[in-house]
């Protein structure tokens, strides 16, 4: 099926189950959670407020199983698990400032190092890839691959599951 | 493979920059944009601005699906469709 290179390429058959397994974990636990904000109406009732919550929590649910599926072997799961993580503890804040002073170091050596023929595009491509702020140019290129092929699998698995649930 | 690592300047090649190539064209075989072009000379700078939109593209997608589901789980029950989902998922 796949005749592609697979140079370093994690087994992705077992990358899909795995994040088709933990992704339908969560979707489980977000539909079992009753709506918070109101308790009279009943719960086929959906404000649009409710709709966007509902919406925002399963995209988050869907990078979180992404990234859990692909461990911490690599730097933009890392990141991104961590800005998760971080955003749902929102109470305490001293990780996050932890990781934007990581950001900040890195940021400035980065600067000193290098001038690029691309380095605009470079730039642009920082902020598409999580954690991308804090890597060289290399490892951003490296990891911009991986990226793209793991978002690839998010996506089929995802269109799968709505074709499933919309053909029922 | 001994390199300089005192300062370079921009215009002279180094190793990094053969690695940045080998990179470069690896996302290229990734980007159905440039990929399906057929044209040997694609500047570096061309293919990072096609991967930048790609990934953009993506994330609308997720986002698109994610607010499908979002409308598709209230309505459905999740059990017996998820059985179904793994078993075609994991056959493939």
């Amino acid at each position: 099926m796949n005749s592609q290179h697979s140079s370093s390429r994690p087994n992705s058959s077992s990358l899909k189950s795995r994040f088709t397994l933990g992704f339908l974990r969560a979707l489980k636990r977000l539909n079992r959670q009753p709506s918070s904000s109101s308790s009279s109406q009943p719960q086929t009732v959906s404000s649009p407020r409710e709709m966007c919550r509902r919406y925002l929590r399963i995209r988050i649910a869907a990078d979180a199983s992404m990234a859990s599926a692909v461990g911490s072997r690599r730097a933009w799961s890392r990141a991104l698990l961590l800005k998760i993580r971080s955003r749902q503890s929102r109470s305490s804040n001293s990780s996050a400032r932890r990781v934007s002073m990581k950001k900040k170091c890195l940021g400035e050596k980065i600067k000193k190092k290098k001038k690029l023929k691309c380095c605009k595009e470079i730039k642009k491509l920082r902020k598409f890839v999580p954690g991308g702020e804090a890597m060289d140019a290399c490892s951003l290129l490296d990891e911009a691959g991986h990226y793209i092929r793991c978002l690839n699998t998010q996506v089929k698995v995802m269109t799968r599951i709505v074709d499933n649930y919309s053909a029922n | 493979m001994s390199s300089r690592r005192s300062r370079q300047s921009s215009g002279s090649p180094s190793i990094k920059d053969d690695q940045i190539i080998e990179l470069v064209s690896k996302l290229r075989q990734l980007v159905p944009e440039i990929r399906d072009r057929r044209s040997d000379k694609v500047s570096a700078s061309k293919v990072l601005q096609e991967t930048c939109s790609y990934i953009r593209n993506l994330h609308r997608e997720v986002d698109d699906l994610s607010e499908r589901l979002s409308q598709l789980l209230a309505t459905i029950d999740a059990d017996s469709a998820e059985a179904a989902i793994i078993r075609s998922l994991i056959m493939q």
